[in-house]
């Protein structure tokens, strides 16, 4: 089964929304967070999706549209 | 000879083996190459290092290769030059340029870390070896993957100068031009890593990639007889070549080259980018992520990989960032220029710019032994200074519209 590793950021607004498990519903993948901090004003996870690829690009397109920034694991890899 | 023990969490500390792997499985933090630095001690010596090539591979016990084939024969040993013009215009009495604009084959510091790519890509048995660029990077795999006879793919935004393209065309690797924009190739190059058995040197060859950038730390070293700097600048866009440049510096200490580090790492960047040193400059540990917008297009990473590692390098070393406007990044490749005889590209331009507010708020002092990082040649960038430099001063094709021009006489003299 696929999987892709995310790097995801949360704006201000967003913080307090139970986002994860919303997508864990809305769409057909498993989620699972690796590693976060997550702050008063600011919060990151580094989060891995499973499942078929074109339901984890749903899934991305639904995190964005959801207001949270949605980075491949690795940031910039553009130089 | 093969020094490495493995890679290893830069976060959690967990170990790998020296493969084509970047990220943790345990927690997603990025890989590092991990050294047996007990058996390069036992090896290496000043002597060792000078009878070597001249090139980066003179440091080869200290690169994550196993050798002895190394690709990109002529990356690195630039000069040093010692700058008593920019020098004495800055206050400094003893400031040095390293000048990565030469370095070869494509005149930018990217030919370091991509002949250690490529050697270590060919080592693990790689055939096809790709980046995702927006200049530089993109040169430099190219021009390499021709020389060694690899099959290259460089993946572009569709927006891309058509100069930086052509860059790329003349050594006839794969040009994949992404209908999108930086965030749409940073994304799809992510996932084709993941997917293709490819040497992607910025993704899953970072590890090894990286490293590259140490030499310009020992060669530093070398050319200044063996003594560390007080200060150095380097521009940033990833954080990753500041990073590095600290622990090159350790790593002659640990392997017994040096006696002491007591170097002081100062990190620049342009306004329109600059979230690296706008955490340092705001007292924060992280920093947060923007939208590029500088004529500096080589630091244009709005989201680093190392950005908090360059933060943590710095503050280690009691270090300093700051970060400059366009406008002084076009005045610091022009004093440069007219100063040293040196054409740097907008990086350059950063690196100067954020030496002379160093110099200026008293953070870099008149005695101390300072080296300025010019990673990039101007002719990469003519662009950004072209409505900054004048224009000629046209005359009639007589020696009278001439004299008339410049007000010499016979003897000399005189200007326009």
């Amino acid at each position: 089964m696929p999987n892709m590793k995310f790097h995801i950021r949360f704006p201000e607004d967003k913080i307090k929304e139970p986002i994860i498990y919303q997508i864990g519903h809305e769409f057909k993948i498993v989620t699972n967070v690796r590693r976060a901090d997550v702050r008063e004003t600011t919060g990151w996870m580094d989060l891995e999706l499973t499942g078929d690829s074109t339901e984890i690009e749903r899934a991305v397109a639904g995190l964005r549209k959801k207001g949270v920034i949605v980075d491949p694991i690795e940031l910039n890899v553009v130089e | 000879m093969a020094t490495m023990k493995a890679l290893v969490c830069r976060e959690c500390g967990k170990e790998y083996p020296t493969k084509a792997i970047h990220v943790c499985e345990m927690c997603f933090g990025p890989l590092e190459v991990k050294y047996n630095y007990e058996e390069i001690k036992r090896n290496i010596s000043r002597k060792k290092i000078q009878d070597g090539p001249d090139s980066i591979w003179r440091y080869a016990d200290l690169l994550p290769v196993q050798g002895p084939t190394y690709l990109g024969p002529h990356a690195g040993m630039t000069p040093l030059v010692r700058a008593k013009n920019l020098g004495a215009f800055l206050g400094l009495d003893e400031l040095y340029i390293k000048n990565d604009t030469v370095n070869h084959p494509t005149l930018s510091f990217k030919d370091r870390v991509v002949a250690v790519a490529i050697t270590r890509a060919r080592e693990l048995g790689f055939e096809t070896i790709a980046c995702a660029s927006t200049g530089n990077l993109a040169n430099s795999v190219a021009a390499h993957a021709a020389a060694a006879g690899m099959r290259a793919y460089v993946f572009i935004p569709g927006d891309l100068e058509a100069a930086k393209v052509l860059g790329n065309l003349i050594y006839k690797p794969n040009v994949v031009e992404v209908e999108g924009n930086y965030d749409d190739v940073n994304r799809l190059c992510s996932e084709i890593a993941g997917e293709h058995g490819w040497a992607f040197v910025n993704i899953n060859i970072r590890p090894y990639y990286a490293e590259g950038s140490k030499t310009l730390a020992y060669e530093t070293v070398e050319q200044l007889g063996w003594r560390t700097p007080d200060q150095v600048v380097i521009p940033m866009a990833s954080g990753s070549l500041l990073t590095k440049i600290w622990k090159g510096l350790h790593e002659m200490k640990t392997v017994g080259l040096i006696d002491d580090v007591k170097t002081k790492i100062n990190g620049a960047q342009a306004e329109g980018c600059s979230p690296i040193s706008t955490a340092f400059k705001s007292g924060r540990d992280f920093f947060k992520p923007v939208k590029p917008k500088t004529i500096a297009k080589s630091l244009a990473i709005g989201n680093p990989a190392d950005g908090y590692y360059a933060l943590k390098a710095t503050a280690e070393s009691k270090g300093s960032m700051d970060m400059v406007s366009d406008d002084e990044v076009v005045e610091g490749i022009k004093l440069l220029a007219q100063t040293e005889g040196i054409f740097a590209e907008t990086a350059g331009g950063v690196t100067i710019g954020v030496l002379q507010k160093l110099v200026k708020q008293g953070t870099i002092k008149k005695s101390d032994v300072t080296v300025a990082y010019i990673t990039g040649n101007g002719l990469k960038t003519q662009e950004a200074v072209i409505d900054a430099v004048g224009r000629p001063h046209r005359i009639q094709p007589s020696l009278v519209s001439f004299e008339q021009t410049f007000k010499v006489g016979k003897h000399g003299g005189g200007d326009a």
